[in-house]
């Protein structure tokens, strides 16, 4: 990758190779260090984390770049998870065939609800996107072949290849870690591309944008369509990692949950999905583990952030910075 | 005699009872200045929201180099060649004068935007955001936030975003809003420069102004035009003397 | 078709309707005047529901369940408005959505803490358990057309304080342009803590009466909430007209569907068909006339702004 050859506020550098490199060989390594601590269990948390940042980026694309509040967005982590569960339940194992489909599905269904919602705006738009993934929510529940209301357990994990067994911890996890790693690259090049320019623009002043001659409409469906993909795949890899599909997984609240870990992260930065999802998740870890009634303190926790930290993590990160720079002239 | 390139024919717009726009028919001649003026609530924001695709008419016909726009989209109007500037300053505040420029001429390309190639490698696209700096006169802010800059040089952006598109007809509303007089004479000069390449039409109280650079002038009236002719002409226009009866701008 | 399970089951819908009106309207002026979305207005009807069946428990009187569960909510409501949701009008619609989606994590462990995990017991008052016969052979329980009552009387209230009271006036003149009224004098925001607090006890009447029917339980004001706004959409964000005929239409479509889908189905397809996608389709059909009227008159059908 170049090094740009001019500077712009607008371009979303990340934290630098150095910082990169080390971070993806301690991430590499989990599993080793896990193992001989006897900490086995960390690697299914980490291997969540990751599989949520994922779908969190995926949000943090149409919501933190775009601009569009989707209170929906579980739905398309759901719908990908149902198709490998159903895939699987008929007999297709293989990770090659159903994973992308899983992110077909979901795309297709994100580019229908997108085509009618995003003729909508603010508050519609939110209300929209809640009511179509509440049908679908209702639909899978519906569906007493693939287990209703108690959801599918999946017979195994996907096949990838000879050497490669998903149902070893370790392997799923550097299987979850190289797809994570492409897909935050790919939403990299995708911010700071044209594209991406636009799609932030439209957020910035959509009636400008449309002044200057942008298609509004299409830019956001498409970035819409690209989002519902990526969740499909978080969903494919959820359903191998937690062994079953339930309706749960398309719940508003799980929709509410990813819009939490967006914010937390910090809306409308490069590394806000992950960084949201590592925060929520391992906040819950902590909070669980000392108390029954977490859900007050993450709830507080919440508040706190809404109120006074807006930016979230990302956030503090540029306010220390901001702050260094005013110290040192 | 050669054709017009704006073709505005009796436009209808209706809030409720209210004719905001009332059967409003005018032509734009291609490289001239056309103004558009009238008395307060005559309708003209309305009008220019019809002409450039922010609002559907209820009626009436916008024709544009010969083609039916009416019903296009606002980004269709753009690609076709017509475009607007805000009365209301509208820009990316929290971007600099050139990202503003060079996302403008981003916008404007043609076909879908790549998703791979970084935006702050695209030389065209920041050349050509330089040289429109330089035209609109801003290339010693091109830092700058814009957010922060002095009205008249957000004024000045205003025009340029509009420039990016490449216009062939660049609609001006009040340009010159809000302006001190050097300010406005450097929007005069700029839009003198522009003129030379375009066809311009504006809608403008500035009657000093509208009288130093119009070559025709329309006068709208409660939704209606009821005059269009050269500057002189309209002068002496009985009618349009009556709609501004007690107005000190038209007296001097 | 039986038309006496008809008529009971449009009964029930306009019951229901009714309820859903008291959480509606409440809903679409806090929307409506200040443009706040607030998802933990379900949790001020939970919270109305938990009080009134303590009360009632301590003291075996229903009415008084009922007129504390209506103070003490809209007293937790405006001190909510005053210390916390102020601080959220001028943010946007995400931020409202986040910290009142906290609220509802906050109010549900609150409530888990108080009264522990078990739904609880709020029983119908027993003077009206009984069916009454409106009709030969028609019996409806008195206990709803109590509610219905309530519902109706509420429901005429309203529209004589909104239409015919000065402080309904300077509501509607909120409602339909905020920054107009205040400019005019209005004292938008002591106004807004008392309609807040009125949208409260609304919240708490509707939770003490459906108490007895549906579960006391941690969670129950989330189902209604989304319906809740599935209404305010549909009658038009800022109407209290549009709140109630939007109640009733969802009210009275999701009840009767539940009955009426299954057993149409029955006429044209298979009984497994017909008891799979019935209750499928009667779910989602609210959400699919919802995303209807989005689509094609997305200001709702009675526009509250001009």
């Amino acid at each position: 990758m170049s090094k740009p050859i001019r500077q712009s506020a607008l371009h979303h550098a990340g934290p630098g190779k150095a910082v990169l490199l080390t971070v993806l060989a301690l991430l590499l390594a989990l599993p080793f260090a896990a193992k001989a601590m006897g900490l086995e269990f960390y690697i299914g948390v980490a291997t969540r984390v990751l599989i949520f940042a994922i779908a969190a980026s995926s949000l943090n694309l149409i919501l933190g770049f775009g601009g569009m509040v989707s209170f929906g967005h579980a739905a398309f982590v759901g719908l990908g998870a149902y198709t490998v569960g159903i895939l699987m339940d008929a007999g297709v194992s293989s990770a090659w065939i159903s994973w992308p489909l899983a992110m077909l599905v979901s795309a297709g269904a994100a580019a229908l609800i997108g085509a009618i919602s995003l003729r909508t705006r603010g508050v519609y738009f939110i209300m929209i996107t809640l009511a179509f993934a509440q049908m679908f929510y209702y639909i899978v529940v519906s569906l007493k072949a693939y287990g209703g209301d108690d959801g599918l357990p999946l017979t195994g994990r996907s096949l990838i290849a000879s050497g490669i067994d998903l149902k070893d911890d370790a392997h799923f996890y550097w299987v979850v870690l190289a797809l994570s790693v492409a897909v935050m690259g790919f939403l990299q090049r995708c911010v700071n591309s044209s594209f991406g320019r636009l799609l932030q623009g439209t957020r910035e002043n959509e009636m400008r944008m449309a002044a200057v001659g942008t298609r509004v409409f299409l830019i956001r469906w498409q970035a819409f369509v690209l989002a519902g993909a990526l969740a499909g795949l978080a969903g494919a890899l959820l359903a191998n990692l937690n062994g079953l599909v339930t309706p749960h997984l398309m719940h508003w609240t799980q929709s509410g949950q990813l819009m939490i870990m967006v914010i937390i992260g910090g809306a409308g930065a490069l590394w806000g999905g992950l960084l949201g999802a590592a925060g929520l998740l391992i906040l819950e870890e902590l909070l669980s583990s000392y108390t029954l009634h977490w859900h007050m303190a993450l709830g507080v926790v919440l508040l706190a952030v809404v109120l006074f930290a807006p930016k979230g993590l990302s956030g503090l990160k540029r306010a220390r910075r901001q702050a260094k720079e005013t110290i040192h002239g | 005699m050669a054709e017009p390139l704006l073709k505005v024919q009796h436009l209808v717009k209706r809030f409720g009872a209210l004719a905001a726009t009332d059967d409003a028919s005018f032509e734009v001649m291609p490289g001239e200045v056309h103004a558009l003026i009238g008395p307060n609530g005559a309708g003209k924001t309305t009008l220019i929201h019809q002409i450039s695709g922010g609002l559907r008419p209820d009626s009436g016909q916008v024709l544009f180099a010969g083609r039916d726009v009416t019903h296009d989209s606002m980004d269709a109007h753009v690609r076709a060649g017509l475009v607007r500037s805000y009365q209301i300053t509208s820009i990316f505040k929290s971007y600099s004068v050139l990202d503003n420029l060079a996302l403008a001429v981003l916008a404007r390309r043609p076909g879908t935007p790549g998703w791979w190639r970084a935006a702050v490698n695209d030389d065209a696209a920041y050349a050509e955001a330089e040289a429109l700096m330089a035209q609109i006169g801003l290339s010693h802010r091109a830092d700058a936030l814009s957010g922060g800059l002095a009205h008249g040089e957000q004024r000045q952006l205003e025009v340029g975003l509009a420039l990016a598109a490449r216009p062939k007809l660049l609609l001006l509303d009040e340009p010159m809003a809000g302006m001190g007089p050097d300010e406005s004479e450097r929007m005069v000069d700029l839009l003198m420069q522009l003129r030379q390449n375009l066809t311009l039409l504006l809608v403008e109280h500035d009657m000093e102004a509208v009288f130093r650079l119009a070559d025709r002038i329309s006068t709208l009236v409660f939704g209606k035009v009821i005059a269009s002719g050269t500057p002189q002409e309209i002068r002496e226009h009985p009618e349009v003397k009556r709609a501004y009866l007690g107005d000190e701008e038209l007296a001097a | 078709m039986d038309w006496i399970l008809i008529t009971e089951q449009a009964l029930n819908g306009l019951q229901f309707g009714l309820m859903l009106f008291l959480l509606a309207a409440g809903l679409t002026l806090v929307f409506g005047i200040m443009d706040m979305i607030n998802l933990a207005h379900g949790s001020l009807y939970m919270v109305g529901a938990y009080l009134a069946a303590a009360v009632a428990q301590a003291s075996g009187s229903f009415a008084l369940a009922v007129l504390a569960a209506l103070a003490g909510t809209a007293l937790f409501g405006m001190l909510l408005e005053i210390t916390l949701l102020r601080r959220l009008y001028k943010r946007d619609h995400l931020a409202q959505v986040l910290a009142t989606f906290a609220l509802i994590l906050i109010c549900n462990e609150g409530v888990r803490m108080i009264w522990g995990e078990q739904p609880m017991m709020l029983n119908t008052p027993a003077a009206l358990s009984g069916p009454v016969e409106l009709l030969p052979g028609l019996y409806y329980p008195a206990y709803r057309l109590l509610i219905i009552s309530v519902g109706l009387a509420v429901a005429l209230l309203l529209f004589v304080l909104v239409t015919r009271t000065r402080i309904g006036m300077w509501v509607r003149a909120g409602a339909s342009n905020r920054e107009m009224a205040t400019m005019m004098g209005i004292n938008i925001k002591r106004l807004f803590t008392l309609v807040f607090g009125f949208g409260a006890a609304l919240c708490a009447l509707a939770g003490s009466l459906l108490g007895p029917l549906l579960a006391v339980q941690v969670g129950m004001g989330e189902s209604i909430l989304i319906l809740a706004f599935v209404v305010i959409v549909i009658g038009g964000i800022g109407s209290i007209r549009g709140a109630l005929v939007g109640s009733l239409l969802v009210g009275l479509v999701d009840t009767l569907s539940r009955t009426l889908l299954p057993a149409v189905l029955r006429q044209v397809a298979s009984s497994e068909v017909a008891s799979n996608l019935g209750p499928a389709l009667a779910s989602i059909l609210i959400y699919v006339l919802m995303a209807a009227v989005l689509f094609w008159r997305p200001q709702g059908l009675f526009p509250a702004r001009g």
